[in-house]
């Protein structure tokens, strides 16, 4: 498997004038060539702010800071040109987002949205666009997409705009699609058929994807990989399988069991975390999840844990540095 | 849109009828003797009262003001007890200074406005959002008979480049334009900067990033396009300010237009002239807002397509 994506200690901090926030405090993951990474983690955990980094999108006053890698195809993003940088964004890595409806400009219609993406990157005329935008839009299964393409934005309903997106995320072919949490503001059945689509093209085009999401039922429906993060930090990793079934750090476990559908069982009753998240302006010294852990000891309070590798697995609490954790995972997975 | 243009001109009809009630009784209020004030210091009292019937001045203001709405109903706005001509013909003479000197104002200060909020958002908290923004605040608070003073005393005066009075010549022009759009320059920057900034922020932008689109794209093709929209509304909304200062730009440039036709009047009592030159405002005002709401419209596809 080769590395499309390479995320070394990535951290991005806002300086505000209420203090540091380190949003993303030391991120490490890896999207291999076509396959899928979901990201978990609590909302606040830094998600979206590490889809933004690895975009080039971070505005003041968030900073990535000095000492973060991003490799996407050998190449280190944070030492590319803006100019370089931007022929990358939109055409090799594209990104679409959890808002449907506000993430399209209102006063365009979809046609010329998707064709501003194909324009962008490629040398045709605005007839071309057009052309390319049509067969976009059949692809993303949108309905006489001769007619639609004259649509504003508020003339489609929420599931129909995220397909707009995902066309116009397509246009030139990317290597890496980023999806930020797509299906989360959508209705359940309109989620399902989001999913089933994006499956589709992934298998169709062979697309690698990077997504976001804080459910773990998407989890098990798309990936092949998974990150978990918790407090700006990535905490597990590992392929979807070992990761589910042998949940190696006590925050995924805990994070397993939450959910009533995927952990319920008599041995392993619903589970809830306590306590909160922590904040990023803030946080706690030692491991970030060992004041909500059941089996943190002194050790963890005090120093923050690599992550160690556990077989296939990587996973940062000091109960993996020796090896591989007696843990409970989830036997059934539903894909 | 033909329905919408024609209930709206439907509107409009109490609107005026109440603007020219008002401003017939406010003529009324203002004190002095229109009969004595026409009739010249040197006439005799048998001159003053043959000119207070003529003009039916001796009437009771009730009859005065039935006559007037009755003749006004006909489309007849009256003549002047001052010169003796047709209101109307003399208005009309007067209109093309008056709405010449307003669409270049306007024009000019949506141009200038809008560009200085642009810059000012997109160079935000720079030294140029800086700038920009007292001299928005400058212009938004100086006075237009300053504004207009100062013009003169540097251009005219002391450098002589232009002429501080009449519209005989295109050079005319500069110096009215100049004053009356000070304001409304002022006051566009700023609206256009908040919008800007506002629209920045917005999802679909970040979205537009994303596709590797360049930045002056994203800013022209994307901001300022969304950002004009409440623009537009506040441009309509304060044309009214707009025609107020046209009346005091005409006078002190001696522009031969309806504000200082209007100024002239009340000078001389002169009450019809007076009443047909604000109706007249009224129905400016009134366009002006319908435009604008038709331009809202046609630039915003949510309101177009409903
Ligand atoms: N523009 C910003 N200014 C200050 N802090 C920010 C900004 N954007 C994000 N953050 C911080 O980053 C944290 C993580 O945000 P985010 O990545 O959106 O979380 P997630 O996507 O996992 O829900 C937030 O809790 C917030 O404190
Ligand atoms: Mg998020």
């Amino acid at each position: 498997m080769t590395a499309l994506l390479d995320v070394k200690n990535l951290r991005t901090h806002f300086h505000t004038t209420s203090g540091v926030y380190r949003a993303v405090d030391g991120v490490d993951l890896t999207v291999h060539a076509g396959r899928t990474l979901c990201v978990v983690g609590e909302s606040g955990s830094g998600k979206s702010v590490t889809a933004l980094s690895v975009m080039g999108l971070i505005d003041a006053p968030g900073q990535v800071q000095p000492g973060s890698e991003i490799v996407f195809d050998g190449r280190d993003l944070l030492r590319l040109p803006e100019r370089q940088l931007r022929s990358i964004r939109g055409r090799d890595i594209t990104m679409i987002f959890q808002e449907p409806m506000t993430s399209l400009d209102p006063v365009y219609t979809v046609g010329y949205q998707i064709a501003e993406a194909v324009r962008a990157h490629n040398d045709v005329d605005r007839k071309g666009a057009t052309e390319r935008a049509i067969e976009l839009m059949r692809l993303v299964g949108i309905p006489s997409p001769e007619r639609r393409i004259h649509d504003y934005p508020h003339q489609m309903s929420g599931g129909m705009r995220q397909r707009v997106m995902i066309a116009a995320a397509l246009s030139c072919d990317p290597k890496l699609l980023i999806a930020d949490e797509p299906t989360t503001a959508l209705d359940v059945t309109i989620q399902a058929q989001i999913l089933e689509l994006m499956k589709d093209l992934r298998d169709r085009l062979g697309t690698a994807i990077l997504m976001i999401t804080h459910d773990l039922g998407v989890v098990a429906e798309m990936a092949d990989d998974v990150a978990v993060m918790y407090a700006g930090k990535v905490v597990e990793t590992g392929s979807v399988t070992d990761v589910f079934n042998r949940p190696q750090h006590p925050y995924t476990e805990a994070l397993l069991q939450s959910v009533p559908v995927l952990g319920m069982s008599k041995e392993h009753p619903l589970r809830v975390i306590q306590g909160m998240v922590p904040s990023p302006l803030n946080w706690p010294t030692g491991c970030r999840f060992a004041p909500r852990c059941t089996e943190a000891f002194d050790r963890c309070r005090e120093e923050l844990p690599p992550l160690f590798t556990v077989d296939d697995q990587r996973s940062a609490c000091w109960l993996c540095e020796t090896g591989a954790r007696g843990s409970a995972g989830v036997e059934e997975i539903y894909r | 849109m033909m329905g919408y243009v024609t209930r709206r001109l439907l509107i409009a009809v109490p609107t005026l009828v109440g603007v020219a009630v008002v401003s017939f009784l406010l003529m009324r209020l203002i004190p002095g003797d229109p009969a004595r004030v026409l009739a010249g210091p040197d006439a005799t009292a048998a001159d003053v009262e043959l000119i207070r019937r003529q003009f039916g001045f001796d009437k009771p203001v009730l009859n005065q003001f039935l006559d007037y709405m009755g003749r006004l109903a006909t489309g007849d706005l009256g003549r002047s007890a001052r010169t003796g001509d047709s209101v109307l013909a003399e208005i009309l003479a007067r209109l093309p200074y008056t709405v010449m000197l307003a669409v270049l104002a306007t024009l000019l200060a949506v141009l200038v406005g809008c560009t200085l909020g642009v810059i000012a958002a997109v160079r935000r908290e720079g030294l140029a959002d800086l700038v920009l923004s007292g001299l928005s605040v400058f212009g938004v608070s100086m006075p237009v008979y300053w504004v207009g003073l100062l013009l003169v005393i540097l251009f005219s005066v002391n450098l002589g480049w232009l002429p501080a009075a009449g519209a005989e010549s295109w050079q005319g022009y500069i110096l009215p334009t100049v004053t009356l759009s000070f304001f409304t320059i002022g006051f566009i920057s700023r609206q256009m900067r908040s919008a800007m900034v506002e629209t920045m922020e917005m999802d679909f932008i970040r979205t537009v990033r994303a596709k590797g689109v360049a930045r002056w794209a994203v800013v022209l093709r994307h901001a300022v396009r969304n950002a004009a929209l409440p623009v537009v509304t506040v441009i309509g909304l304060q044309f009214g300010q707009l025609l107020g200062g046209a009346v005091i730009t005409e006078t002190i440039f001696a522009w031969p237009g309806i504000g200082r036709l209007l100024v002239e009047s009340i000078g001389a009592r002169d009450f019809t002239t007076v009443q047909g030159a604000i109706l007249i405002f009224a129905v400016a005002l009134i366009l002006v807002n319908l435009l604008t709401d038709i331009v809202y419209a046609y630039i915003d596809p949510r309101i177009r397509y409903d």
